[in-house]
C-alpha cells in the first residue's frame, strides 16, 4: 500500500529532513510513527500525501509513485487518502455539519446520500448531537475528532493522522484511539504519528522510529 | 444532470457571496457600469449620426444648374450631352418646380418659400457619376464647368468626405476608449477575485489537501466574475438607457426647431446582448487570471 524506497528530503537550504527510509505498509496494517518533533514524522506524511515531493529515492502509494505523479492525478490519489492534522484544520466560517460535508461537495457526491454519510461520520466520532455547532465552540478533543469525521466521510483506504492526541488528556486520547482500532478492523490503513509512549502499550502495533531523519531499527 | 445540479448551486453560491457584502458590490457593479457606458455611448452616437449623414446624402453627386432663361431644347441637349459622357453613370432633371416643392417640404422652410413671389430656383440636372473619388468628381466638374447655359456646377461630396473622415476618427476614439475601459474591466475583477482569495486562503487550502481539483476551486471565483460582469454590463445599458431618454427629449426640442423628425437611436436587442456577452467575458477572464495566478501561488509544496 504505501512503500518507501532510498527516500531522501532535502529542504532548500540544506536541511536534510528525511535520510535514506526504506519500508513497507501492508494493505490494512496500522503502523505508529514515532520520534522526537524534528525526527521528520510530518515530512514523511506529507510525502505520503503527496503535499511534498521526495528529493531522491522511491515513494509508492497505492502504486503511485508520488515523485512522478502529475499535478492533475493528485487530488485522486487525495480523495482515497483521509488526512488528520495536528493542527486540525476545520474551516470556521461554517458548522460542524458543514465542515464534514467539504470531501463530498469536493467529489460532487449526490446531495441527500451525502446527508446520510455526514451524519454516520459524525456519530462514529460521538459528535452527532454536536452537527449544528461551529467548531470553534467545540473542545480540543472534540475537534480532533470532526478532523477525523472530516477524513473518514469519503471513506478513505489509508488514513494519515498527525500527533492525533498530541494536545489531549489520557481519556480523550484513549478515546480517539478506540475510533482508530475500529477502523484498523474494517480493513483501513493507519499510519499515526506519535511521541506518546502510553498509547504504544495500551494499542500495540508496528512502529517506525525516527531518529533526525533516519529509521532507527 | 448532476453536474448541471452542481453548477446551479455554485451559482446560487455566488450569488449569496454577491448579497453579502452588497455595498462593495454594488460599488463594483457601478465601476464597471460607468467604464463600459462610454465607449458604449459614444458608439451609439456615432450609429446616430452615421444614420443622419446617409440620411442626407448617400452617394456623391454633382448639381448641375441651368442658367435662368435657357430654352427646354437647349436644356433637353445638355441632358442628352451628359447621359452620353463615360464617366457618368446615370442623370436625374429636377426641374425647378419640383425643387422648390421638394425644398418646401423637406427643410422647414414652407413659410419662407411661401412668402416667395416668384420661383427663385434653377432647373437641374443631378449627375451621379461613375467614379466616386474626390480627383475623378474634380475633374468631371471642371469639364462641365466650361459647358454654355450653366449657371453653377457644384460638387456635392466635400462634405461627406469630411463626414466619413469625422466618423472614422470617432469610431478609432471609441475602439480605443473601449479598449482600455476593457482592461480596467479585467482588472477590477482581478482585484475583487484576489481579496477574495485571501480571505478564503484557509478554505482553499483545506479543500486542495483532502483532494479538491482546481477546476473545482476554480468555479465559484469563475462565475463570481462573470455574474459581476454581467450586472456590471446590465449597469451600463441602463446608464445609456437613461442617458438617451435625457438626451432625446433636449434632442427633440431642438429637432423641432428645424422640422426634422432625427433622435438618438436606442441600442439594437444585438447589440445589447454584444454588450452583455463581451461584459461577461471580460468578468470571467479577469477572475481567470487572478485564481490561476493566486491558485499556483498558494500550492502546497
Amino acid at each position: 500500500m504505501i512503500k518507501f524506497n532510498q527516500v531522501y528530503k532535502r529542504y532548500p537550504g540544506g536541511h536534510e529532513a528525511l535520510k535514506n527510509l526504506s519500508f513497507d505498509i501492508a494493505e490494512g496494517e496500522m503502523v505508529y510513527l514515532t520520534g522526537h518533533s524534528g525526527a521528520g514524522k510530518s515530512t514523511l506524511l506529507k510525502l505520503v500525501a503527496a503535499i511534498e515531493r521526495p528529493s531522491s529515492g522511491g515513494v509508492l502509494v497505492k502504486g503511485q509513485n508520488i515523485r512522478s505523479i502529475k499535478p492533475a492525478a493528485i487530488p485522486a490519489l487525495r480523495r482515497n487518502i483521509g488526512l488528520i492534522f495536528q493542527d486540525h484544520k476545520l474551516l470556521f466560517d461554517r458548522n460542524a455539519f458543514d465542515n464534514v460535508m467539504l470531501p463530498l461537495q469536493i467529489c460532487s457526491f449526490d446531495h441527500r446520500e451525502a446527508g446520510k454519510r455526514v451524519r454516520a461520520a459524525l456519530d462514529k466520532v460521538g459528535l452527532l448531537d454536536r452537527e449544528k455547532a461551529n467548531p470553534i465552540a467545540l473542545s480540543g478533543g472534540e475537534q480532533q475528532r470532526l478532523c477525523i469525521a472530516r477524513a473518514i466521510v469519503n471513506r478513505p483506504t489509508i488514513l494519515l493522522a498527525d500527533e492525533p492526541t498530541g494536545n489531549l488528556d489520557t481519556e480523550y486520547s484513549n478515546e480517539i484511539m478506540n475510533i482508530f482500532k475500529s477502523f484498523h478492523q474494517v480493513g483501513v490503513t493507519l499510519l499515526i504519528s506519535t511521541h506518546d509512549e502510553s498509547i504504544l502499550r495500551q494499542f500495540p502495533a508496528r512502529a517506525l522510529h525516527l531518529k533526525k531523519g533516519e529509521l532507527q531499527a | 444532470m448532476k453536474p448541471l445540479i452542481e453548477h446551479l448551486h455554485v451559482l446560487q453560491y455566488t450569488l449569496r457571496r454577491l448579497l453579502l457584502t452588497p455595498n462593495a458590490t454594488l460599488l463594483n457593479i457601478l465601476i464597471i457600469g460607468i467604464a463600459l457606458s462610454l465607449p458604449v455611448g459614444g458608439y451609439v452616437l456615432l450609429k446616430s449620426m452615421q444614420a443622419l449623414g446617409g440620411q442626407i446624402a448617400g452617394t456623391p453627386q454633382i448639381s448641375v444648374f441651368i442658367a435662368a432663361g435657357t430654352s427646354a431644347a437647349e436644356i433637353e441637349r445638355i441632358g442628352e450631352k451628359l447621359k452620353q459622357h463615360a464617366a457618368i453613370g446615370r442623370i436625374e432633371f429636377v426641374p425647378r418646380e419640383l425643387a422648390l416643392n421638394k425644398l418646401q417640404q423637406s427643410t422647414g422652410l414652407a413659410d419662407v418659400i411661401g412668402g416667395l413671389s416668384q420661383n427663385p430656383l434653377p432647373d437641374a440636372f443631378i449627375v451621379f457619376p461613375r467614379d466616386d473619388s474626390v480627383k475623378a468628381l474634380e475633374a468631371l466638374r471642371d469639364e462641365i464647368k466650361a459647358w454654355p447655359h450653366l449657371e453653377h456646377v457644384q460638387l456635392d461630396s466635400a462634405w461627406i468626405h469630411k463626414l466619413e473622415a469625422l466618423l472614422g476618427f470617432g469610431r478609432m476614439a471609441v475602439v480605443i476608449l473601449a479598449a482600455l475601459l476593457s482592461f480596467a474591466l479585467i482588472a477590477i475583477t482581478f482585484n475583487t477575485i484576489r481579496l477574495q482569495i485571501l480571505t478564503r486562503r484557509e478554505e482553499i487550502e483545506v479543500a486542495k489537501l483532502i483532494g479538491a481539483t482546481d477546476a473545482f476551486i476554480r468555479r465559484p471565483f469563475l462565475y463570481f466574475g462573470l455574474v459581476q460582469g454581467l450586472l456590471g454590463g446590465i449597469a451600463a445599458w441602463l446608464l445609456v438607457a437613461g442617458s438617451l431618454l435625457l438626451l432625446n427629449y433636449q434632442v427633440g426640442i431642438l429637432t423641432q426647431l428645424y422640422a426634422s423628425d432625427f433622435s438618438l437611436q436606442h441600442l439594437s436587442p444585438a447589440d445589447s446582448i454584444t454588450l452583455l456577452g463581451f461584459s461577461s467575458y471580460l468578468g470571467w477572464l479577469g477572475a481567470w487570471f487572478s485564481v490561476s495566478q493566486h491558485l499556483w501561488q498558494i500550492e502546497p509544496r
